[in-house]
């Protein structure tokens, strides 16, 4: 319970004017990015400049056994930031400086509050890329990607955020601060830390600082947009362009129903009436290889009886990617309720997958469409639907639930980037099994044992394990 | 809940649900929401502003909780966030419904009811910006090389140090017959000059005459012209706002022109955007304001796209930045015209500044009452401008000149501010100078400089 004494003690660590007590403020903070999830607005809502802030209010909430809720910029898509319990929001928006860049060690250092892209602007006149690029990499904030393990455009070729954390540093629920990782390439000292609070979704511990791993930034790029008339044409083009090794730095696949809706949307010169399109760009240090690559790339487009575009200029890349960057803008303008799903599939099974989701969305009378990353398997299936239509909310928690129980057939995953969060905590046992929760939940009770770091998020209690 | 016995105060705005509804709080207006950059909490930006909105629906805050009213006002109405929204939601259409429901439940408070009914009465609104311009010198300071004033001591804790420019005793319009002839002239326009123009900056609005008059348009300056109603819309005062543009469009329909042409983002935003929907319900005017809506222009606009304008022969030898305002391109989308005459002007090195449609943080009144966070955003501005080496930091609205001109010389980056079509008449201006200098047989002191 938040009273007037939590208050106070909260304005004596990180100042009066960075605690928020006001309701108009917090109700702001009582929802994120996910739809179709109950909001709560949080007691309080507190932004710390520093570690040692951070400390303070988890020794705090420790002894006053009350929720903190970790946030960056609020714009995950599984409810990962909101109060359930009320409590204490923990904004790390002032926790926002790049503290170094590296480029003799390909590393740089930051607080979790940096967003995405200011990280690479900071990296880009050293010629380097920090790759993951979540949607949301104007927005999103380092310490939210690195909770969420967020994924993006180019997990194909360059992984997704976990691949790119080496160290960090890290507050407990007990407010020890916990160093480990560095810049060097090789460490195998203790346990493998990284890995641990990567995807811990801020149950495990709050980040305060993050050390990544930067590359070279790709000097040549080919970009190329393929229509086809079959999904098994544009399935067996994505298998094509790998089989012939070639590891495209984008892949994107766009359903049916999503060119239809991006080009009545913004009439960007797609063919009505075909039935898939795919994104390629490939990339590479060499334009030699690039160009190579491309050339495998139309190929294999040809033989699979797709029709090519390719761009010439930056300009005609722009226009390429207008398709794709529409895609949930366009279906999301269909209805008041995107529910986006990111249930992922081995690569050799996206033709069944994306077949599979149309059927559901008819099988259920949903408006259904579906684009996504179709280089790693991870599709967006997204249903647009009237959130004040209880008959078709119902339908459309039905069709989620056969979405996922098709990827799990499929040899596929509950989610490839956003996270379980409070949107699919009830199906984790479906994929984990019941020695999975337990080890989940053994790995939460040794480190927050009282459960003040984001409860009910992630790790199921013992009782709704099954839903 | 919410009922007929406790009203939210937004059951006369009924597309207001759906406009909230069509936002799917992704964010993506975090982006470039320029209090967001500055204060970094929910409240201060669209999303966060939407859920407040839907707060007071859903019954949990109230329109007449002085904390809502304040949250609801910190905004710059930059239209930024329009720019950047993946779902098109109409966040200025949505910020509006809500300032008037405001008006509507609580009534204006006193003070701006009292400037606001200022800018009803011209007459009244004219006699204070003169007497004010007349006595300036006891509150203010006077910088007479940057044409500026700053609050004197005991005045001071006001606004410290600010720069304003200093209001005029005698204002552009009183200045002008009713129509300007120009030359061999092949059309007719009026410029609607906006407040501004008219108190602070007669200058500039010669030079846009000029300009006019050198390609050939004879310009027209309806005496009875108000203020656009803009700064009464934003904060609630739809009421006024109607007023305002009913008396509008019958000063410049009786001009006889073909365009009206604005200098000011804001004033010409008012005319495309702003006068048609508030006059929807009007059978007389609604009309009328349509009408109008796609032949009121900017300068530029009008120069480049309708006339196709004489580029000029005289040099202006400046380092020139240009400031997007907000106004002119998110709401008018003007940004390529202006460039396109600063890089005609023979002379000029144009430089792009980082982030040029970046706010500067005038907001029009938002300097006034949020000074920190405006400060804040102005900074960036100054450091972004001051980065590409410019001696002059170029715009096309006054409202952002007022503000740079306090910004330049807070933060001592030290560029010149100026609207870009006193850089065009100062090009034909030089080319006129240069062309009596040739024809003449004792080059003056002026031909040996040029």
């Amino acid at each position: 319970m938040v009273d007037a004494s939590v208050i106070e003690v909260l304005q004596n660590i990180v100042g009066r004017e960075h605690v928020l007590t006001r309701k108009v403020d917090r109700v702001t903070y009582s929802f994120d990015a996910t739809a179709d999830v109950p909001r709560k607005i949080p007691e309080v809502v507190v932004m710390p400049a520093s570690t040692a802030e951070v400390q303070g209010i988890v020794n705090l909430a420790q002894s006053r056994q009350v929720a903190i809720y970790p946030r960056g910029a609020g714009t995950n898509l599984s409810g990962g930031t909101i109060p359930l319990a009320g409590g204490i929001v923990l904004s790390f928006q002032r926790m926002n400086r790049v503290l170094e860049v590296d480029a003799e060690n390909l590393t740089a250092t930051v607080q979790p509050g940096v967003v995405i892209q200011e990280l690479n602007n900071a990296v880009a006149p050293h010629g380097l890329l920090y790759p993951p690029d979540p949607g949301t990499v104007e927005t999103a904030t380092m310490g939210g990607a690195v909770a969420e393990n967020s994924g993006g455009l180019r997990g194909l070729k360059y992984g997704v955020t976990k691949h790119y954390v080496m160290g960090m540093e890290v507050v407990l629920a007990n407010g020890e601060k916990v160093r480990f990782g560095g810049k060097t390439v090789k460490n195998v000292t203790g346990y493998e830390f990284a890995s641990l609070f990567v995807g811990s979704e801020g149950t495990l511990g709050l980040m305060t600082e993050i050390t990544v791993k930067l590359i070279p930034a790709p000097k040549f790029r080919r970009t190329m947009l393929a229509t086809f008339q079959t999904i098994e044409d544009a399935g067996n083009t994505v298998a094509g362009i790998i089989k012939a090794q070639v590891i495209p730095a984008t892949l994107e696949i766009l359903d049916r129903k999503t060119i239809e809706t991006v080009e009545a949307y913004a009439h960007v010169g797609l063919p009505t009436g075909a039935e898939a399109l795919l994104l390629i760009e490939v990339d590479g240090m060499a334009e030699a290889v690039v160009e190579r690559e491309a050339e495998a790339v139309v190929e294999t487009v040809a033989a699979n009886h797709g029709t090519l575009r390719q761009a010439n200029s930056d300009a005609e890349r722009d226009q390429l990617w207008a398709a794709r960057r529409a895609a949930l803008p366009a279906l999301a303008s269909l209805n008041n309720t995107v529910v986006l799903e990111d249930a992922t599939v081995p690569r050799s099974r996206i033709t069944d997958m994306l077949l599979a989701c149309a059927a559901i969305g008819r099988k259920y009378n949903l408006v259904l469409g579906t684009f996504g990353h179709a280089g790693d398997g991870n599709l967006h299936p997204t249903i647009l639907a009237d959130k004040n239509n209880a008959d078709e909310m119902a339908r459309l928690h039905r069709a989620v639930e056969e979405i996922f129980a098709t990827a799990l057939g499929l040899g596929g995953t509950l989610s490839g980037e956003h996270g379980i969060g409070i949107a699919k905590m009830r199906f984790l046992g479906s994929e984990l099994g019941e020695s999975g929760l337990n080890l989940m939940r053994a790995i939460k009770d040794a480190l927050d044992p009282n459960r003040i770091l984001n409860p009910g998020k992630l790790v199921p209690a013992r009782e709704a394990a099954h839903a | 809940m919410p009922d007929a016995m406790h009203p939210t105060g937004l059951e006369d705005f009924p597309a207001l649900r759906h406009e909230l509804d069509r936002c799917m709080k992704c964010g993506f207006c975090m982006a470039v929401c320029p209090v967001y950059a500055s204060e970094k909490t929910e409240g201060a930006v669209a999303r966060g502003k939407i859920g407040i909105a839907e707060a007071v629906l859903a019954g949990d805050l109230a329109l007449d909780d002085q904390e809502v009213i304040d949250t609801l006002f910190n905004c710059l109405v930059c239209k930024s966030c329009l720019q950047n929204c993946p779902s098109g939601v109409r966040v200025d259409r949505i910020m509006l419904d809500l300032r008037v429901a405001i008006v509507q439940k609580n009534g204006l408070p006193w003070l701006k009811a009292a400037i606001f009914a200022g800018l009803r009465l011209p007459l009244l609104m004219d006699g204070m910006m003169r007497a004010g311009a007349l006595l300036q010198g006891l509150v203010f300071r006077q910088d007479r090389r940057l044409r500026a004033i700053s609050p004197r001591s005991p005045f001071a804790f006001l606004f410290e140090d600010r720069l304003f420019p200093s209001p005029t005793a005698s204002p552009l319009r009183d200045r002008l017959p009713s129509l300007i002839p120009a030359r061999d002239a092949q059309m007719r326009v009026a410029f609607f000059t906006g407040c501004s123009f008219h108190f602070f900056y007669p200058q500039t609005g010669l030079d846009l005459i000029e300009v006019l008059t050198q390609n050939h348009v004879e310009v027209a300056i309806p005496k009875d012209q108000q203020c656009c109603g803009i700064p009464v819309l934003v904060h609630g005062d739809a009421e006024s706002a109607r007023t305002l543009a009913r008396r509008n469009l019958d000063a410049l329909e009786q001009s006889g022109a073909q365009y009206i042409v604005t200098g000011c983002g804001s004033c010409g935003g008012a005319w495309q955007h702003e006068f048609a929907p508030l006059l929807a319900d009007d059978p007389v005017y609604g009309p009328k304001a349509a009408y109008w809506s796609a032949r009121a222009l900017d300068i530029s606009t009008f120069l480049t796209q309708v006339i196709g304008y004489r580029a000029p022969q005289g040099q202006v030898q400046a380092v020139v930045t240009y400031h997007d305002s907000c106004h002119l391109k998110k709401s008018m989308k003007v940004s390529a015209e202006p460039r396109q005459i600063l890089r005609a002007i023979p002379g000029v090195i144009f430089k792009e500044m980082a982030r040029p449609d970046a706010c500067c943080g005038s907001g029009g009144s938002y300097f006034l009452t949020h000074p920190q966070t405006s400060a804040a955003i102005a900074e960036r501005k100054a450091a972004d401008a001051a980065a590409t080496g410019a001696s002059i930091v170029a715009m096309g609205c006054p409202a952002c000149m007022m503000q740079l001109l306090d910004t330049t010389h807070r933060f001592r980056t030290g560029q010149s501010v100026r609207h870009y079509i006193s850089l065009l008449a100062e090009a034909y201006r030089a080319e006129r100078l240069g062309q009596a200098c040739r024809d003449s047989a004792q080059p003056t002191e002026h031909c040996r400089i040029e």
